[in-house]
C-alpha cells in the first residue's frame, strides 16, 4: 500500500489540548467519536442490566422479583436505552470516526456542532436514569409512550420528555453534520455513485433524522401540554384522540427502525467485499435499494397499528406498502450472497459477524413479512412473536453489524490487532446464546403470550427458562468485548501496514495506522482515491 | 382435514427443530409451538394464512441460505478458492430476483386480503356485546338486555400472583387465565363486540376466537366472530396492550354454550340483575 506522506508527515506535530480539556472541549471527529463509542458501550450495559433483570423475572411462572409496577419501567427503561442510548449513538460514533476518513476529508464539517451534539447525550442520559430515583419510579408505559397510560406516571414523566428531546436535537446535529461533510467535504473526484455504502447508508439516514426526530418531539410535547397545561390533544374526554399519538408516534417509529439498521447495511456492505475478496455485486443496486427502503419506510407506519380498528382500505394500503419493503431489503441480502458467490471468503471476526447478520437479519425480514399480513398480526401483535422479530433485526441486526464494525475498524483506530481468538469465542456465543434467546419467544408469541408481562401462565415457563437461559450466557459473553478492545489498546500487537485485511479497500486502508489525529489535512489526490476505490 | 393435520405436525416439527429441541408430545410446555387453531371460521383461516406465509419463507430461506451456505463451504479461501473479481453486477439476476419476490408477494396478499375483508364485515350479527376495559378488569354489557357483567381475574390467581404469596401458580386452576365472571356466549351465532375503554389503552384478545382489538377511550371498536356450532368450551385470553400494573392480570374468558343454554342463562341472569337493582339500586353497577 502506498505511504501518504503528506499525512505521515502532519502525524509528526499533533498538536492537541491534554487532560480533561481533549474530551470536554473536543472538535476531532476521532476525539468525538470515541466518546460516542464509549458512551453507547456504557449504555449497552445498563440496559443489558435491565434486560437480564427481565429476564430474571421472566424465568418461570410466579416468579415475581420485582413488583410488576418496577416491571414495566424496566422494560420502558431497557427499550429506551438501547434504542436511544446505545445503539443510535454507536451509530454516530462510527460515523464521527470514519466518514472523514471514507470521503478523505479532515474532520467533520461543524466540529462544534459535533461537541455539542456529544454533550448533550449525557445530560439526557442522566434524566432518563435518574428518572428511576424520583417518586413513582421511573416512566413505566412502554418504549412507545401511548397516551393515556404515560400520563399516569408522576415526576418521570416531564424528565422522560425532556431526555427525548435533548436526545432529538443530539441526533438532529450530528445528523446535520454528516450531510453537510459528506455534500461538502468529499475528496475530489469521489462523485456521489463512487462513495462507499457506509456513507451512502448513513446520508440517507441522516435525512432519516432530520425527518422523523422532530415530529417524535412534537408528538410527546403535545402529551406534556395535555399533561400539564390542559390541552386536550390526546386527551378523548376533551375532545381528543389518543390513536392519533399513536400515529404520529409510528410515523417517526417506523423510520426510527431504519434509522437503526441502514448503517448496518452500509457496513455489512463494506465487511462482506473485503472478506470475499471480491467487489460488493450491484453497487448502484444498492444505494437505490437502500433509497427506496428509506421511502417506504415512510408510508408503512400503520403496520404497528392493525389492531386499533383502521378502515380496511387504510389497513390495505398499509399491508401492502409493508410487503413492499421486502423487495429492496430481499435486493440487499441478494447483492451479498452474489458478492460472496464464487469470492475466496475467511472468517475473520468482521467476517463471522457479517455473516450471522445475514442469517439472522433474514429470520427477522421473514417474521416481518409474516407480521405484514394483516390477518395474521391481528393473531402475532401485541405477542412475544412481535418481540422476537425484532430482536432478530436488532440484537444480531444491528448489534452484531456495530460489533463487526469495531472489529474491522479497530486496528486502523488503535493501530492494533486484537485477540483475535478472544474475539472468535465473543462471535460464537453471542451467535449461539442470541437464539437460544430469542428464537423461543416466536414460539412463545404463537402459542399466545403477550409482550409486557411481568407473570404468566404456568404453560409458557419451558420455553421462558430457555430463553432466560439464552439471555444470561449471552450478556455475560458481552463483557468479551470491552475487554478485548481494552486488551487491544493496551497491549495488541501493532499493526504495520495501512490495512490488516489484504481484501480491503477504500480510503480509510490508505492512512496509516492508527490513523494519525489529523488525517486528510489535504485532500487525498486522483492517484490515492484510485488505489482506493481499485482492489 | 388430513392434510390440514400433517401440515400442522410438519410445521411444529420444522419450528420444534429451527429452536433446536424436539417436543415432548404430551401436554406439557414444550408443546407450546405454534399458532392455534381455534374454533371460529376465522381463526382457522388465519392459522391457514399464517401457516402459508410460514411455509413460502422456510421455501425462500432454503433458496437463499443454501446459497450462502453452498459459498460458505465451496469459496473458502482455505480451499483455495480465487475470486471471481468480475462477478460485479448482472442485469438478468437482479430484474429476477426483483421480480420473482414481488410475484410471491403477490401470490400472499391476495388470501391475506379477501380474508381482511371479511374479517372486517361486521354486518348481520345476531347478538351485540359492549366490551368496556378498565384498570384492570373488562366490563361486558348485553345489548337489548340488562344484563351486565364485571369480569376480574379469579381470586385464586389474584392471591397467587401477589408478591410473597408463597403459592404456586401450579397449583392454581388457569393461573393468570381465569376470571370470576366469564362472558357467556352462544356458539353458532355472530356475535359482534363493541369495545371502548374508560381510562387507558387495552386490548381484547382470544386467541381461539381469531379476534384481537383495542379498547381505546373515545372510541367504539367493532369486532366479529361465530363459534362453530360444534365447539362448546372455555376460551381464554389475555389483554394485548400494555395498560399499567395489572396489564398481565386482566384476562378474558370465554364461555360457550348451546344457543339454548344462553337463553335460558340470559333470563335468569337477567331476573337475579333486576330483582337486585329493585332491592339496592346504589349496588346495582357493581354487581356482576
Ligand atoms: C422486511 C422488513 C420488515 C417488515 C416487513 C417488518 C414488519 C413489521 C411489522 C408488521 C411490525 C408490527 C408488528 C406488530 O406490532 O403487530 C413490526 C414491528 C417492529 N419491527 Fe419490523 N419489519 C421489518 C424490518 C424491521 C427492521 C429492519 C427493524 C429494525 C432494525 C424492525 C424493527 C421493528 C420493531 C422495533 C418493531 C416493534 C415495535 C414495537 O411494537 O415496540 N423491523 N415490524
Ligand atoms: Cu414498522
Ligand atoms: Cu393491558
Amino acid at each position: 500500500m502506498a505511504e501518504s506522506h503528506a499525512t505521515a508527515v502532519h502525524a509528526e506535530h499533533d498538536h492537541k489540548p491534554h487532560g480533561w480539556r481533549r474530551w470536554v472541549f473536543a472538535t476531532n471527529h476521532k476525539d468525538i467519536g470515541t466518546m460516542y463509542l464509549i458512551l453507547s458501550g456504557f449504555m449497552f450495559f445498563v440496559g443489558g442490566t435491565a434486560a437480564m433483570a427481565i429476564r430474571a423475572q421472566l424465568f418461570k411462572s410466579g416468579m415475581k422479583l420485582f413488583d410488576p409496577a418496577m416491571f414495566n419501567s424496566l422494560t420502558t427503561m431497557h427499550g429506551l436505552i438501547m434504542i436511544f442510548g446505545a445503539i443510535m449513538p454507536s451509530w454516530v460514533g462510527l460515523a464521527n470516526w470514519m466518514i472523514p476518513l471514507q470521503v478523505g476529508a479532515p474532520d467533520m464539517a461543524l466540529p462544534r456542532l459535533n461537541n455539542l451534539s456529544f454533550w448533550i447525550l449525557p445530560f439526557a442520559f442522566c434524566l432518563l436514569i435518574g428518572s428511576f430515583f424520583v417518586p413513582g419510579g421511573a416512566p413505566a408505559g412502554g418504549w412507545t409512550m401511548y397516551p393515556p397510560l404515560l400520563q399516569q406516571f408522576g415526576a418521570s414523566f416531564p424528565m422522560l420528555i425532556f431526555a427525548i428531546h435533548l436526545m432529538g436535537i443530539s441526533s438532529i446535529l450530528g445528523a446535520i453534520n454528516v450531510v453537510v461533510t459528506i455534500m461538502n467535504l468529499r475528496a475530489p473526484g469521489m462523485s456521489l455513485l463512487r462513495m462507499p455504502l457506509f456513507v451512502w447508508t448513513w446520508l440517507i439516514t441522516a435525512y432519516l433524522l432530520i425527518a422523523v426526530m422532530p415530529v417524535l418531539a412534537g408528538a410527546v410535547t403535545m402529551q406534556l401540554t395535555d399533561h400539564f397545561f390542559g390541552t386536550s390533544f390526546f386527551n378523548a374526554a376533551g375532545g381528543g384522540d389518543p390513536v392519533l399519538f399513536m400515529h404520529v408516534f409510528w410515523f417517526f417509529g417506523h423510520p426510527e427502525v431504519y434509522i437503526l439498521i441502514l448503517p448496518a447495511f452500509g457496513v455489512i456492505s463494506e465487511i462482506i467485499p473485503t472478506f470475499s475478496r471480491k467487489p460488493l455485486f450491484g453497487y448502484e443496486a444498492m444505494v437505490y435499494a437502500t433509497a427506496s427502503i428509506a421511502f417506504l419506510s415512510f408510508i408503512v407506519w400503520g403496520h404497528h397499528m392493525f389492531t386499533v380498528g383502521m378502515p380496511v382500505a387504510a389497513q390495505l394500503f398499509f399491508m401492502l406498502s409493508t410487503m413492499l419493503i421486502a423487495v429492496p431489503t430481499g435486493v440487499k441480502v441478494f447483492n451479498w450472497v452474489a458478492t460472496m458467490w464464487r469470492g475466496s471468503l475467511s472468517f475473520e471476526p468482521p467476517m463471522l459477524f457479517a455473516v450471522a447478520f445475514l442469517f439472522l437479519f433474514s429470520i427477522g425480514g421473514f417474521s416481518g413479512l409474516m407480521l405484514a399480513l394483516v390477518p395474521a398480526d391481528y393473531q402475532y401483535h401485541g405477542t412475544y412473536f412481535v418481540v422476537a422479530h425484532f430482536h432478530y433485526v436488532l440484537v444480531p441486526g444491528a448489534v452484531f453489524a456495530i460489533m463487526g464494525a469495531v472489529y474491522y475498524w479497530l486496528p486502523k483506530w488503535t493501530g492494533r490487532m486484537y485477540d483475535m481468538s478472544l474475539a472468535k469465542w465473543h462471535f460464537w456465543l453471542s451467535v449461539i446464546f442470541v437464539n437460544v434467546l430469542f428464537f423461543p419467544m416466536h414460539f412463545l408469541g404463537l402459542a399466545g403470550m403477550p409482550r409486557r408481562i411481568p407473570d404468566y401462565a404456568p404453560q409458557f415457563t419451558d420455553w421462558n427458562m430457555v430463553a432466560s437461559i439464552g439471555g444470561f450466557i449471552f450478556g455475560a459473553s458481552q463483557l468479551l468485548f470491552p475487554y478485548i478492545i481494552w486488551k487491544c489498546v493496551r497491549s495488541g500487537k501493532p499493526v504495520e501496514a495501512n490495512s490488516p485485511w489484504d481484501g480491503a479497500h477504500g480510503l480509510e486502508w490508505e492512512l496509516p495506522s492508527p490513523a494519525p489525529y489529523h488525517s486528510w489535512q489535504t485532500p487525498p489526490s486522483a492517484a490515492v482515491l484510485a488505489h482506493g476505490a481499485e482492489h | 382435514m388430513k392434510r390440514a393435520r400433517l401440515g400442522r405436525l410438519l410445521g411444529t416439527l420444522a419450528l420444534a427443530f429451527a429452536g433446536g429441541s424436539m417436543p415432548a408430545w404430551g401436554k406439557s410446555g414444550w408443546d407450546e409451538l405454534n399458532m392455534m387453531h381455534g374454533v371460529t371460521n376465522v381463526s382457522t383461516r388465519i392459522y391457514a394464512l399464517h401457516m402459508m406465509a410460514f411455509w413460502v419463507c422456510v421455501c425462500i430461506a432454503a433458496v437463499v441460505f443454501g446459497v450462502m451456505i453452498w459459498s460458505l463451504i465451496f469459496h473458502r479461501q482455505s480451499r483455495g478458492a480465487v475470486p471471481d473479481v468480475s462477478l460485479t453486477h448482472s442485469t438478468k439476476v437482479e430484474v429476477v430476483w426483483t421480480a420473482v419476490p414481488v410475484l410471491i408477494l403477490v401470490g400472499m396478499a391476495v388470501p391475506a386480503a379477501r380474508l381482511l375483508v371479511k374479517i372486517n364485515n361486521n354486518t348481520d350479527s345476531q347478538l351485540s356485546i359492549r366490551v368496556t376495559g378498565f384498570q384492570w378488569g373488562w366490563r361486558y354489557q348485553y345489548v337489548g338486555s340488562n344484563v351486565s357483567i364485571i369480569s376480574k381475574l379469579s381470586e385464586s390467581s389474584t392471591a397467587a400472583s401477589m408478591m410473597h404469596s408463597g403459592i404456586s401458580p401450579t397449583s392454581v386452576p388457569h393461573y393468570l387465565l381465569s376470571v370470576d365472571h366469564q362472558l357467556v356466549v352462544p356458539v353458532g351465532e355472530k356475535i359482534r363486540l363493541l369495545i371502548t375503554s374508560i381510562d387507558v389503552i387495552h386490548s381484547w384478545w382470544v386467541p381461539d376466537l381469531g379476534v384481537k382489538k383495542d379498547a381505546i377511550p373515545g372510541y367504539i371498536n367493532q369486532a366479529s366472530f361465530t363459534i362453530a356450532p360444534n365447539k362448546p368450551g372455555t376460551y381464554r385470553g389475555q389483554c394485548t396492550e400494555l395498560c399499567g400494573r395489572g396489564h398481565a392480570y386482566m384476562p378474558i374468558v370465554v364461555h360457550a354454550v348451546t344457543p339454548a343454554a344462553f337463553e335460558a342463562w340470559l333470563k335468569q341472569k337477567s331476573a337475579a340483575q333486576s330483582e337486585a337493582a329493585a332491592h339496592a339500586p346504589a349496588a346495582a353497577a357493581a354487581s356482576s
